[in-house]
This record gives structure tokens, C-alpha cells and sequence, in this order.
């Protein structure tokens, strides 16, 4: 019997022509799933992620005006300072846009927040947000900015403050300014010896006595382990 | 990745489902015995070391969420757990007044990709639990006959450790121990005053190599989103590829096995899968099945293997096929240590995992409920992700002004700025893992209702904890109080009452299912003999969590691949008698 036969003997359908076998080679990769659009996630995504994340890229969420607004409002909340730059700087506005489409549930709080802030100002300034002097923008952020002072017929702009202060804080921390700012210092291929002998000083903590010759020790990273019939390693 | 279509008549010895943890370890011990193979994979191709599949070492920016989970990929968005908590196309139900959630991966390697690596033997108690405390049942194996397996699955794949000569947490052939970062040795510290053990932690990662094939770990911290140095342990990039180079191992990846095919005797003959390129049905016959689609899906495809001789399901003639389903339990608690604010910069990485861990350290018998538990620890100067300066609105209070009064909460500014980067690295917390009592009325079944897109019916769950578990949770919430308290940490959030009971999380949570097919020497209270053969074919074995008679108070994985070599090694002896 051929190979051929062979197979259709062991097809239900007898209509399917082949098995499918995994062929690890590079080269074949599917080129439609290539992304049309720069910026989704890289790294091992699977159809239906690529074509969520084109899908979120291609969509815009915020008004014009609202970007605006929101351009103040995260410099307001990271401002820049003399180590970094601020929060439109960093691209917390192109963040916010994504989050609200990557999770819808923003979409009510932020958009509502952002015109419940013009009709305060209206009432209060008889102007929009946006047409409020400086010193009024931050009466008006003043009164929201801080949930325990808060009077609280405020709470709802309160609550909306506090997904705008999480969202940016977050958008700047996460950004590679924010990284340099924050004086984050992993990510990068180490040695891990413990924490430095100066800072274990500083916090009064030391290595257990008895573990100290069974941790790693960095130069013995290269040589294959080898151990006794105990368990106890000997090379 | 892609696929070729190639003609294949061959049929092979052994098949085996899934390519996670017990179907890795199968497919590399019966092929090196010298069998032909084939992996069915429901997911696709995965390899952390093309440049196209990494993840590893990007930062936040390089995700428009920042690393913020998704559907996909609910533990983050750079996480490599293709899969998660709800499928699109492979729903699963619950039966009203239980709960289940369960997390699936659909990849090469499976969960193994991204699992947390604690790598924990049973000890000789775990094994015997009900002659300890009466409830539940024993396992037909002790610990003895999985000692010599654990050794060798400690040099295979390599377990960082120290030996501690405790009896019910066995030591093994250990690699050094990574040091602890600079919160764990506050837990350490605190610990001590309260009287509890903290020891290295057991994970498998490779601080230094095992062999030239596998390289070294660089402390990334990420081993979550595998390892492109294949130092850290997962099923695809230790034992499915390396099987495969050595040719005896064919990988079908999209492979969406249905059932267990099975002739008049009532002995399997192979699977029927749905290709996923396709969406059509094909045939695959074998000499032997072995299932390691993980503790539930095994259950599934059993359940759903339904012929004259096997009416109910193959390997269900017991009726346990599905019955005994368990999760260890879990709770956390949280909190800030002023020490921490404002603290020096340095690289504090480490492996992807806690360096020190607490182990079971009480005796139940002045408990108030059955089983122990483990904790480990978090915390530490991570990557900055989606998620970093939140709560500062509820957190900012934490922080004291030049002249030591307490920030008010929220505001905005070049003082909050500041004062997020004094916070970083100061929280920290704590997750106990725990042993539950598996029951008979826990359990999943095939719901008649509803089928997923391949067709293939879904299953149903039932799970509800008892007083036991919310005991044990109790006393977590205690114990988690005194040792943050002792190290000097302020508690975040309220303690977990009896509303919640005690914070313990939904069954499932803990992603420790096992017990759907378990093991025993009575073919009416069990589905599987002590070497995972299904008491009603004797072709057909299961390799994952499934046998497990119970969940101990430490992570599965380590057994799963102890037991998965063991059966490997019976099938082999079995097929060399002939006596399949
Ligand atoms: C976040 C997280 C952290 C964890 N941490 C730890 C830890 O620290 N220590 C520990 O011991 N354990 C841990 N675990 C659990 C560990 O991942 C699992 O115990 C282990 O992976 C189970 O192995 P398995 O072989 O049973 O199944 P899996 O690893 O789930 O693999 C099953 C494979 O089968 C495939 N499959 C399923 N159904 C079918 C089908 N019908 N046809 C074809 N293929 C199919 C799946 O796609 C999958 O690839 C963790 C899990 C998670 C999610
Ligand atoms: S911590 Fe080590 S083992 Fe884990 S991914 Fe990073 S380099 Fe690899």
C-alpha cells in the first residue's frame, strides 16, 4: 500500500488531503500577519491579538478638543521639572488614547470628567475650561484634586481626577523618560550578588550565617554542576 | 508560525496530548526509548529564543498598554500565556451557586511558558494524608516510589535550593540559591520574631548550567515571559524541541483533540483531532494514547470519548472521571515598609520569582483545620509597568513631607511626581498556597448545551470550598498580619473577613487544578491504576495533574513531571512485555 492509501484509510472525512506537521522553519512565516500599522506589542502574538491591537491603533477615541484639554490636564498632574520633561512630553496623551479603547470601561468616567469640567467653569467663570486663566484652571482642579478635602457633592469629579492622575502617572512611569526620572536600573543582563554591602548596612539587615556558602557565587556561574549521591553539589 | 501540509500515513506508538509539563517530560522519555511519537498541540508554535516570539527584556513603552494584561493575556501584555481565564470560541460553564475559573494556555509548552517555577517536591506526609488526618484519601504511591523520579527531574532540568532535613519537604540536587533582595530579608527578619521559617526559595531556574545545551540565567526577572536563554525551565524549550532534534518526536501543532478513539474491545487506537488551519476532522491511530492536556481538558477529551464499551466515557466506568476536582487554596495580603521609601537605587532583579519562601511550619493537630500552607513573598524594585503610580489617591498618606507629617492623598505636581519615585520598591506582600480537601461533589462534567467552535462539548463545573479551606484562610490573614507587622511593614487595604471568607480565592485561582483523573488500587473509586493507566484500557494513560490523588500544600509541577516519567518508564517496560 502506498502512502497514499494509506492515509485515506485513516481519515474520517476522506475528503482532508494531508496532515498538518509543524515545520519550525523561520522563513515561512505568514506574511499577512505582518502589522499595517507600527506600535502594537511585538513578541510571539497570536492572529487575533495583532488584528485587536491594528484595530485599536487605526480607531481614535478622544475629540481634538479633548486632547487638548487633556494636554494641560497631564502637565498639570506631571509637570516638567528641572530633572525631566512632562507628561505630553513623554506621550501620555497617545497612552490615555489607547487605554481608552484597550479598556472601554474608561471611556464613560474620562469623557464625562473632561465636560464636567467646562460646565463648572461655565458656571463658575461663565468660560470653558480651556479659556480659564491659569490661576482658575487650578481653582478648579484644587477643588478635585484632593479626595480628602473634597466637598462632596464633588466626588464624581473626584473619582474622575483619580483615573486621570492614575492613568498619567503610569503613562509617565512606563515611558522611557519616566524610566531615567524614576532611576529604575534593572531590564538589563547581571550577576545578581545580593543587595550592596553598603545598603544592607544602611538597613541594618545582614545574610544568614549559615546560607552564605550555599548562595551563587558569581564566578561559578560557567561551570556545569555536578553533585554527589547526597544531593550535595561537588563541582 | 506556519504550517506545512504534508502527507503522513505512518501511525505512530504512542501519541500524546498537549505539550505542556506531563506531555514535554512523556514525549522526551518514550522517544528517547527509542518509540515514534506525536505531539498534538492545540496551540501553535512558540520559541522564546526567535526574535519574533521574544518578549523578554523590552521595556513598558514597546507595549502601547504599557504591559497592561489583556483577554489573551490577563497577567500582562507581555506575559507568554497565550490563552488565559476565557477563550474566544472555547467557553466553559458553572453550575449555579459554584464557582470555577480556569486558566488555559494554548501553546507549545503550554502553562510552562510563563508559570511561576516553584519547584516543589510532595514530601512522604503528602502522600498519606488521610491516615493523618482521616480525610480525603491516600495515594496508592508513596513518596518512595517518586523519590528516584524527582531526583532525576532535579538534573534534568535544574532547581536553584539549600537542604534543609525537613522531613515533608524533601530536599533534592540543588544549584545554588540566588541572595535575597533587600524586602525579603525584612520579611526574614520579621519572620524570625514570629517564630517562622523562611528558606531559600526551590525554583528552576538555572543559576548555573546543567549542561552545554541549555545557558545560564541573567537575572531579567522575567522568566515569565520565557527565557530567549532557555534558563529557566518550560516544556517546549527543555524537553518537546530537544526531543525533537533528536528525531523521533513529530509536533502537530493547531491539533484540537476531540477523543480517544477506540476499537471493540475497548482498547484505544488513536485520536480524532480538528485541525484549527482547516476546521476539519482527521484521524490519527497509535499503539498508545497519553493525555497531558492538563488536569480538566483530559478529563474533557475522556468524557467525550464515548463508544459501546465505553458508554459513560473511556477510562469513566467508575463514574470519577471528572469527580475530585481540586485547587490549592490562596490568599495575599499587602503592605508598605517606611524603611523601603525613598530607597537606593540598584539593580534588584533577581530570577523571575521569590529568592526565600516559607514552608509548612505548624502541626495541624492544634489547628483548627486539616491542612498546611506555604508563603511566598513579593515585592522589590520591578519593572516599571502598567499600574505604576496608581492609588495615590488612596497611598500619598504613606509618604511624609520634609517635616514628617503625612502627604495628604492625591494632588498633582512636581510633588506627587517626586513622591511616586520616593514610593517605588516600598510595597510588598504575601500569597499563602494551601492544601484543600479534595471532594467528591467537586467536580466537571460534559455540559450538554453548549460546544465550543470545534464542536467538541464544553465542560461544566461545581465547585464550592468547605469550612476547611475557609479556616485555613483565617489563619492565613493572621499569620500574614504578623509578619508584615513584625518586619516593620504598615498594612495596606483592610483584613479580609468572614464576607469574603478571608480573602480566599475562587477555586481556580490558584491555577493548581488537579484530581480529575486520579489514581487508586479500587477501579470503582478511581479511574487510574498507580502507574496513571486507565483502569478500563490499558492503552491509555494520562501524564498531567489529573491523577493526582491530592493537591499538597506545594505548587504541582515538580510532581507532574515526576509522575510523568514514572508512567513514561512503565509504558515502555509494558509495551517491551507486549502486555500492550
Ligand atoms: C501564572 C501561573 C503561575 C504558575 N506557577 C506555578 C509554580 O510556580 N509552580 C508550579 O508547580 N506550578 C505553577 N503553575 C501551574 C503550572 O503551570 C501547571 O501545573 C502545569 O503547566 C500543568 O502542566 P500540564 O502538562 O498539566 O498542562 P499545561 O501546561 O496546561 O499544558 C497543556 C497543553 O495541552 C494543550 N491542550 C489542551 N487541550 C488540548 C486538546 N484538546 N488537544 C490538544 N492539545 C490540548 C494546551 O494547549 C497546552 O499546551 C502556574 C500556572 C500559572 C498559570
Ligand atoms: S530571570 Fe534568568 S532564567 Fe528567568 S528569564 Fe531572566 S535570565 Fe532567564
Amino acid at each position: 500500500m502506498n502512502r497514499r492509501e494509506n492515509l485515506k484509510l485513516l481519515f474520517t472525512g476522506s475528503l482532508a488531503t494531508g496532515l498538518l506537521l509543524t515545520n519550525c522553519s523561520p522563513e515561512d512565516k505568514q506574511a499577512d500577519l505582518s502589522p499595517k500599522i507600527a506600535g502594537g506589542t511585538p513578541g510571539g502574538r497570536i492572529e487575533e491579538e495583532i488584528q485587536r491591537d491594528q484595530r485599536l491603533l487605526s480607531e481614535t477615541f478622544l475629540t481634538e478638543e479633548e486632547r487638548e484639554k487633556l494636554n494641560v490636564l497631564v502637565d498639570i498632574i506631571m509637570p516638567a521639572d528641572e530633572e525631566s520633561g512632562s507628561a505630553s512630553e513623554a506621550g501620555v496623551v497617545d497612552f490615555i488614547e489607547f487605554m481608552m479603547k484597550d479598556a472601554p470601561s474608561y471611556q464613560t468616567p474620562m469623557r464625562g470628567g473632561l465636560m464636567w469640567l467646562d460646565s463648572y467653569s461655565n458656571d463658575q467663570y461663565g468660560k470653558l475650561f480651556l479659556d480659564l486663566s491659569e490661576n482658575e484652571r487650578m481653582e478648579v482642579i484644587d477643588k478635585i484634586a484632593w479626595p480628602e478635602k473634597a466637598a462632596p457633592e464633588m466626588r464624581g469629579a473626584v473619582s474622575f481626577f483619580n483615573i486621570l492622575r492614575n492613568l498619567t502617572a503610569t503613562g509617565y512611569f512606563t515611558s522611557e523618560m519616566g524610566y531615567k526620572y524614576l532611576g529604575y536600573k534593572g531590564n538589563t543582563p547581571n550577576a545578581w550578588d545580593g543587595v550592596p554591602k553598603e545598603v544592607m548596612e544602611k538597613h541594618g539587615v545582614e545574610l544568614p550565617e549559615k546560607y552564605l556558602s550555599y548562595y551563587l557565587k558569581p564566578e561559578e556561574r560557567g561551570t556545569v554542576a555536578v553533585w554527589d549521591d547526597e544531593g550535595n553539589l561537588i563541582g | 508560525m506556519s504550517f506545512e501540509i504534508k502527507s503522513s500515513g505512518e501511525s505512530y506508538d504512542v501519541i500524546i496530548v498537549g505539550s505542556g509539563a506531563g506531555g514535554g517530560m512523556a514525549s522526551k522519555i518514550l522517544s528517547e526509548a527509542g518509540l515514534s511519537v506525536a505531539v498534538l498541540e492545540a496551540g501553535k508554535d512558540f520559541d522564546p529564543a526567535k526574535d519574533e516570539d521574544r518578549t523578554q527584556l523590552r521595556p513598558a513603552w514597546e507595549s502601547p498598554r504599557r504591559g497592561a494584561g489583556t483577554r489573551v493575556r490577563p497577567f500582562g501584555d507581555f506575559d507568554q500565556a497565550i490563552g488565559g481565564w476565557d477563550i474566544e470560541g472555547e467557553p466553559y460553564t458553572r453550575a449555579k451557586g459554584t464557582s470555577f475559573d480556569w486558566f488555559r494556555s494554548r501553546m507549545v509548552g503550554g502553562r510552562t511558558n510563563h508559570w511561576g517555577r516553584i519547584s516543589l517536591r510532595f514530601g512522604p506526609n503528602d502522600f498519606k494524608r488521610k491516615s493523618i488526618d482521616g480525610m480525603g484519601d491516600n495515594w496508592p504511591i508513596g513518596y518512595d516510589d517518586l523519590k528516584p523520579y524527582y531526583d532525576r527531574v532535579d538534573k534534568l532540568i535544574g532547581v536553584f535550593g539549600t537542604k534543609e532535613g525537613i522531613y515533608n519537604e524533601p530536599d533534592g540536587f540543588f544549584l545554588p540559591p540566588p541572595k535575597p533582595r533587600l524586602h525579603e530579608m525584612y520579611i526574614m527578619k520579621g519572620a524570625k520574631k514570629a517564630n517562622m521559617p523562611v528558606i531559600p526559595g526551590r525554583l528552576s531556574m538555572l543559576t548555573r548550567p546543567i549542561n552545554n545545551e541549555r545557558g545560564v540565567c541573567f537575572f531579567c526577572n522575567q522568566c515569565n515571559r520565557a527565557c530567549q536563554a532557555y534558563a529557566d525551565f518550560s516544556s517546549g524549550t527543555c524537553l518537546v524541541k530537544p526531543a525533537m532534534a533528536k528525531g523521533k518526536v513529530e509536533l502537530y501543532t493547531q491539533a484540537m483533540v476531540r477523543s480517544v478513539t477506540t476499537d471493540e474491545s475497548g482498547n484505544a487506537t488513536g485520536v480524532s483531532f480538528i485541525s484549527k488551519v482547516d476546521m476539519k476532522e482527521y484521524k490519527l491511530r497509535s499503539r498508545v494514547v497519553v493525555l497531558g492536556a492538563s488536569a480538566c481538558e483530559s478529563a474533557r477529551i475522556m468524557l467525550n470519548s464515548k463508544s459501546k464499551t465505553h458508554p459513560n466515557g473511556v477510562g469513566n466506568s467508575s463514574g470519577m472521571v471528572g469527580r475530585y476536582l481540586h485547587d490549592s487554596t490562596g490568599a495575599d495580603r499587602m503592605g508598605i515598609m517606611p524603611e523601603l521609601i525613598d530607597r537606593e537605587r540598584y539593580n534588584e532583579d533577581g530570577v523571575g520569582g521569590m529568592h526565600v519562601y516559607t514552608p509548612w511550619w505548624l502541626d495541624n493537630k492544634k489547628l483548627d483545620f486539616a491542612r498546611g500552607y506555604h508563603i511566598e513573598y513579593w515585592g522589590g524594585m520591578t519593572m516599571p509597568s502598567y499600574g505604576i503610580g496608581f492609588s495615590m489617591d488612596t497611598m500619598r498618606k504613606y509618604l511624609k513631607d520634609e517635616f514628617g507629617n503625612p502627604s495628604p492623598n492625591g494632588g498633582y505636581g512636581e510633588g506627587l511626581k517626586k513622591d511616586i519615585r520616593r514610593i517605588y520598591g516600598s510595597t510588598l506582600g504575601m500569597s499563602g498556597r494551601g492544601e484543600s480537601i479534595p471532594q467528591f461533589t467537586n467536580y466537571c462534567e460534559i455540559d450538554n448545551n453548549v460546544v465550543d467552535k470545534y464542536g467538541i462539548p464544553v465542560l461544566k463545573f461545581h465547585y464550592q470550598w468547605t469550612d476547611q479551606e475557609v479556616k485555613q484562610a483565617k489563619h492565613m490573614q493572621d499569620t500574614f498580619e504578623e509578619i508584615l507587622t513584625e518586619s516593620g511593614a504598615v498594612l495596606l487595604g483592610e483584613k479580609p473577613g468572614p464576607e469574603t471568607m478571608y480573602g480566599l480565592a475562587t477555586p481556580g485561582r490558584i491555577i493548581h487544578e488537579v484530581g480529575t483523573t486520579r489514581m487508586g488500587d479500587n477501579p470503582s473509586t478511581s479511574v487510574l491504576n498507580s502507574n496513571c493507566q486507565a483502569h478500563d484500557c490499558k492503552n491509555l494513560f494520562v501524564v498531567d495533574a489529573g491523577p493526582f490523588v491530592s493537591q499538597a500544600d506545594k505548587n504541582p509541577t515538580w510532581t507532574i513531571l515526576a509522575l510523568a516519567w514514572r508512567t513514561s518508564d512503565y509504558i515502555v517496560n509494558e509495551l517491551k512485555k507486549k502486555n500492550i
